[in-house]
């Protein structure tokens, strides 16, 4: 089965809007490929442009060695999950299935004998005789899988199909469709929202903001290294702590903490800093003063909201500048410790980071300076 | 003033009351002061009807008397076995039923391709020539009388039911109910059809059109009733008492010096029939058609 690629890829709307600009990017034979983005950033556009859905403006779109900008939808062989399943309300499970076999001309037989297997594979097999508007958001989600499936096409999209169902739910989905892709190998596009979701599905996640890509690769590798200030912003949840700083003389000074830091340029920088390596500080060690304001004990963690000294820097999304987000002369970070370590409300500790897990991005062009090593 | 019409509520309602009785929804009536006005208005309407079926079994003297004879001597049927025996009836009957058939299956297919194109594909001048088409509603008939007749005759068409169906095959508010409709049709559905493998007009035909019954019954009804009841166009183009429709063959019922007023009741009321179980069986179709059509822009 072939891979699929967007060569300097823009689609232009009426009226001026870019939604992709110069999109380029391969998705290997096999892989499963997550766009995630904000709404708006162009990632549900780039994946109607592979199905045949919107004309592209400029570039091209290959599947295996075929470049398909001017194919007609049905002549792609691509299969699509709509965020709303866009079952055909009409027709029965068992019509759903077979409706794409039927035009492309499938055996009566052959239809039949795919209907059962891909149900039987999904759990839909008691369904088929039901029309959509009798079956739950969780099964309505299993047919239109079942309907992308049951082609046995050479690419499937995937419109964020989870966010529909409630919370349980996705994450049991979620399971069952990389369980469904590393048995089938079928090379998968999935746009979403959610980085719970980029995390956790993708071989490879190309983050999107205002129809550029910001940065593609391994999940956790985006997490861990992140290019600029946005993909840094974005991904992570909590999210990373953006401090505004001043470097000087290999030293990042942000508020009261300073960080002695290699290879650090002069000049306006930008600290990033993930919740989870904030530690409370040992006698010595470079910290700052955090004022504790709500904590949210998760089980298995405890979340900690409160503000230390310094301004905080929120992530560009689009064409936004990097804007300071000023609150007095204190920012607002957030910090993840063990479930042991709860502080209460009201209370002042001094936190502390070690320089190798700090960010450093440019103040100016939210580029990254100084990559952490996790 | 206030004083007398709470007086005359007051009297009223016991007697609405007691009728809501009778009624087996009776529980959802509700009294408002429009019954009033409406109830009235209805049996103005009404009249002409109950008018009509009496004065069908009545005798031509019996016609002719002033005032007119609301409880008849005695109940004639003859008068509708003679309908039958002296004009060709069932002739008129079964050329109105074919005309009626097709221009109302025309319309379904036509209007059904071009309200699609209108409502999803995008082509040059698309939205321009929909006000076009629109626009031509506001033409009154009388105006276009005369060409579509000099057309239908260069089409050799004259004095054949093909007068009656070609030019009525389309109708602008067909194709303008069926557009706000499929406007309104969640386009995800037509999209996954088309990746499915489906062309545009299979999407149509069997995504679009089995989602749109309730607008295509409407188009149907209306077009049913606006057919059957046509009197003019024939009128125009019909000579042949064989290629008659009803509406134009009861007009032979009425001579210069004489009219069969009975004969021409008894006529009235079977070619009516049609349309009177038309209307009342696809009611909600036509109310509810005519309803939402204007809301989904």
């Amino acid at each position: 089965m072939p891979g699929l690629t967007f060569d300097h890829v823009s689609k232009e709307f009426p009226g001026g809007t870019v939604a992709v600009r110069d999109l380029s990017l391969a998705i290997a034979d096999g892989e499963f490929m997550i766009f995630v983005g904000p709404s708006g950033c162009g990632k549900t556009t780039a994946l109607r442009m592979v199905a045949g859905l919107e004309k592209i403006t400029s570039g091209t779109i290959t599947v295996g060695d075929r470049v398909i900008n001017d194919v007609s939808p049905r002549d792609r062989d691509i299969a699509m999950v709509f965020q709303n399943y866009a079952l055909y309300p009409h027709m029965t499970v068992q019509r759903n299935l077979a409706f794409g076999l039927k035009e492309r001309k499938t055996a009566k037989a052959e239809i039949e004998r795919r209907v059962a297997e891909v149900s039987a594979m999904l759990g839909i097999d008691d369904l088929l005789k039901r029309r959509p508007a009798q079956l739950s958001g969780g099964q309505r989600q299993r047919v239109a899988m079942g309907r992308a499936l049951v082609r046995e096409p050479k690419a499937f999209l995937l419109d964020e199909p989870l966010s529909n169902l409630d919370a349980k739910l996705r994450v049991q989905v979620r399971g069952d469709l990389k369980r469904l892709h590393q048995r089938l190998g079928i090379t998968t596009i999935y746009v979403t929202h959610d980085q719970v979701e980029a995390m956790t599905l993708g071989e490879r996640v190309a983050v999107l903001s205002n129809g550029v890509l910001q940065q593609l690769g391994a999940p956790q590798d985006v997490y861990d290294h992140p290019v600029n200030l946005f993909v840094a912003g974005f991904i992570g949840s909590p999210p990373m702590n953006l401090l505004r700083a001043e470097a000087k003389a290999g030293v990042a000074t942000a508020g009261d903490l300073s960080l002695p830091m290699a290879g650090l340029p002069d000049g306006d920088v930008v600290l990033g800093l993930r919740p989870e390596h904030l530690r409370p500080a040992t006698d010595g060690q470079p910290s700052t003063e955090f004022q504790v304001e709500v904590v949210e004990p998760l089980g298995d963690g405890v979340i900690v909201h409160g503000t230390v000294s310094g301004t905080l820097v929120t992530a560009p999304s689009g064409d936004d500048e990097v804007l300071p987000r000023l609150a007095g002369d204190r920012a607002e970070i957030t910090t993840k410790f063990e479930p042991t370590l709860r502080p209460s409300p009201g209370e002042r500790m001094r936190l502390a980071i070690a320089p190798h897990h700090v960010h450093v991005f440019d103040g100016r062009t939210g580029d990254v300076i100084v990559q952490a090593t996790a | 003033m206030s004083q007398a019409s709470e007086i005359r509520a007051g009297t009223a309602l016991p007697a609405l009351e007691e009728e809501a009785g009778r009624d087996p929804r009776g529980d959802r009536f509700v009294f408002s002061w429009w019954h009033l006005v409406l109830f009235p208005l209805a049996i103005l309407m009404v009249v002409p009807m109950i008018w009509m079926v009496i004065t069908s079994v009545e005798t031509l003297n019996e016609t002719r008397h002033f005032p007119p004879i609301l409880v008849p001597s005695g109940i004639r049927w003859q008068n509708y076995t003679d309908v039958l025996q002296r004009a060709p009836f069932a002739r008129w009957f079964l050329n109105t039923l074919v005309v009626t058939v097709v221009v109302v299956a025309g319309n379904l297919l036509f209007c059904s391709l071009a309200g699609y194109a209108f409502a999803r594909i995008k082509f040059f001048g698309r939205d321009v020539v929909f006000i076009l088409v629109l626009a031509t509603l506001m033409i009154p008939f009388q105006v276009i009388m005369i060409p579509t007749f000099l057309i239908v005759r260069k089409l050799g068409l004259i004095d054949t039911l093909g007068a009656l169906i070609v030019p009525n095959l389309a109708g602008a508010f067909g194709i303008f109910l069926l557009r706000q409709f499929f406007r309104s049709l969640p386009i995800e559905l037509e999209e996954a059809a088309r990746i499915d493998g489906a062309s545009r007009l299979g999407v149509l035909f069997k995504i679009v059109l089995p989602l749109s019954g309730p607008v295509l019954a409407t188009v149907a009804v209306i077009t049913f009733l606006w057919t059957w009841n046509d009197f003019l166009w024939p009128l125009v183009t019909i000579y042949n008492p064989d290629n008659m429709t009803l509406q134009l063959g009861l007009t032979t019922f009425q001579g210069a010096h004489q009219t069969n007023t009975h004969l021409l009741m008894a006529a009235n009321v079977m070619s009516v029939l049609p349309v009177l179980f038309l209307f009342f069986g696809a009611q909600r179709f036509f109310i509810r058609g005519i309803a939402t059509s204007g809301l989904k822009g």
